[in-house]
């Protein structure tokens, strides 16, 4: 197959983006090119409704009224449990926890599990290409307990050293906790095999979701993954919500992460009870809306012709990648051969920011800086990168389009005296 | 030597020329790339400001009350916010510096692409002028 040619599979895309709406919205009267999908994806118009039918016609509190408005609501709510148990491939629903985002996530295992298990002198252990979010509360818990936070490295395409890891993981490793696809290189970490690694001594492992779950098929049994975490928002529902995965074994041993309704079994000033799990870990009342259109979003997705998705994604990304490489001045940035639908490159002489500003001013969406992962910019010695992160709905006419203005940009802004 | 508000309503009415963001744009740009080069003892990180997107040295100094601005930053847009910035508050007087509100970053559109960057500097940048100026009135009273 030819890394160039178009429309290759037969996935509907003009069809799909008929249910993204805001894809027809204009940026500076310009048709909008929307390439930053690794910050968020946009939403299909079922996911859209949905939060507006829920307060529309049955928004009431959930799990404690006796009327009418209570049970629907709370029948649609707690349906999202199991959707996200068969989206995830969970042995139970009593593993899915409801948190705001994959960083909640992170935090609350991290404050429960993490205080629990790591004391002075163990280690715990991530990536060189960690979403700062997956790095700052292992580093908040190792300070708090005097354990040390240890690193696998990666090397120049951005893939992590395998081989390093067999000497990195120790007896003092108490947790692994690995991002799943790199949001700002897209590359796609073999966590199988860390796992497998790490289960050899016992050593349980956290993998970081939020960019893996809308580019590919997620089971996590097939993972045999400790801990899973996702954001709704960035595989089409809406920001607030997410989820976290963990194995029930682990989940009931845990103690709670806040306190407050619905997490209790029994309350008196003298002693608490905490609810069964996934509710020890759910205090107050949940985002019942956003629950429910996250409930949506999994059924777009699972309803959709998603091998389709997936393959369009990988030609985009290829498409995208032999037609920038080619631009005299650019150098990709992250060329792991296992890549998630993403491209960040540089310029030579050109400020990524002037460049994503130029971008902007033609109606394309793209992310400059460092993307929440400074590590990564340190370890290549670059100051960031410009971003394009594709989506199923995004076409090679759009990307003709990128191609077309990153070289404008490259002429327009290059310095004068050279 | 103009008072800040008409230097800034002559920078108002260069903009009134452009009705498009592209064209906004490309002038700032154009400002950054003829902005005189910050002397390198200056580019020391002493007088850096952080921001997300880019890094700024600022450089002051004073000559009787005036107070005089010399900046650089890595990225060309955010050079050419420093021109403009320069343009009006360099050679004012200190207490000018510290009690104007610099409207014209709002008249001129800059604004939401300032909020839409979080730090491009420029907002630092102000805050760290007004300090100087601030600095060096305390030091000449």
């Amino acid at each position: 197959m030819s890394t160039t040619d178009k429309n290759i599979s037969a996935f509907d895309v003009a069809q799909v983006r008929k249910d993204f709406p805001i894809l027809d919205e204009k940026a500076y009267g310009k048709p909008l090119i929307y390439f930053d999908n690794a910050a968020t994806s946009q939403k299909p118009q079922v996911v859209i409704d949905a939060i507006s039918n829920y307060y529309s016609h049955y928004n009431a509190n959930i799990h404690r009224g006796v009327h009418f408005l209570s049970q629907k609501a709370s029948n649609a709510f707690d349906d999202v449990r199991f959707k996200v148990k068969h989206f995830l491939n969970s042995r139970s629903e009593r593993e899915i926890i409801f948190v705001r985002g994959t960083t909640e996530a992170i935090n609350l295992v991290a404050s429960t599990y993490g205080r629990q298990h790591v004391h002075a002198g163990d280690e715990v252990l991530i990536t060189a290409m960690e979403h700062h979010s997956n790095i700052v509360p292992w580093q908040l818990l190792c300070e708090e307990k005097g354990a040390k936070l240890k690193v696998i490295p990666m090397n120049d395409a951005g893939e992590l050293m395998m081989d390093e890891i067999d000497f990195l993981i120790t007896d003092k490793t108490k947790i692994i906790s690995v991002v799943h696809t790199s949001n700002s290189l897209g590359t796609i970490n073999p966590v199988k095999e860390i796992i497998a690694k790490a289960h050899a001594k016992g050593i349980p492992v956290f993998v970081d979701g939020a960019q893996s779950t809308v580019h590919s098929v997620i089971d996590v049994q097939d993972l045999d993954c400790d801990f899973f975490a996702f954001s709704a928002h960035k595989m089409l529902g809406p920001t607030g919500i997410g989820c976290l995965y963990g194995k029930a074994e682990l989940l009931e041993q845990m103690p709670p992460y806040m306190g407050g309704g619905e997490m209790i079994s029994s309350v008196s000033f003298e002693k608490t009870t905490f609810n069964e799990i996934p509710f020890k870990f759910e205090a107050g009342t949940p985002n019942i809306a956003d629950v429910i259109a996250l409930g949506t979003a999994i059924d777009y997705l699972m309803q959709m012709d998603r091998t389709g998705a997936l393959a369009h994604e990988h030609e985009l990304l290829n498409y995208s990648m032999h037609h920038l490489s080619k631009i005299d001045g650019v150098r990709l940035i992250g060329t792991a051969l296992n890549k998630a639908s993403v491209v960040s490159f540089v310029l030579k002489d050109i400020n990524a920011f002037d460049a994503g500003m130029y971008l902007d001013t033609k109606g394309i969406a793209v992310r400059t800086g460092h993307h929440c992962t400074e590590p990564i910019m340190t370890r290549l010695n670059i100051p960031g990168t410009i971003r394009a992160s594709f989506l199923f709905y995004n076409t090679f006419e759009e990307i003709d389009v990128l191609v077309e203005n990153v070289a404008k940009a490259i002429a327009f802004l290059k310095p004068q005296h050279a | 030597m103009n008072s800040i508000a008409a230097l800034e309503q002559q920078i108002v009415e260069d903009f009134e020329l452009f009705d498009e963001w592209e064209e906004k744009y490309q002038y700032i740009i154009d400002l950054g790339q003829k902005l005189k080069p910050l002397a390198t003892e200056y580019k020391i990180d002493d007088n850096k400001i952080k921001g997300c997107q880019s890094s700024v040295w600022l450089h002051a100094y004073n000559v009787a009350d005036k107070i005089f601005f010399e900046a650089d930053s890595d990225s060309t847009f955010v050079k050419g916010e420093i021109a403009l910035l320069i343009n009006v508050l360099s050679g004012q007087p200190a207490e000018e510096i510290i009690s104007t509100e610099l409207g014209f970053v709002d008249r001129i559109g800059l604004r939401q692409h300032m909020a839409q960057t979080r730090a491009n500097g420029l907002a630092a940048m102000i805050k760290q002028m007004k300090l100087y100026a601030l600095g060096f009135q305390h030091k000449t009273v």
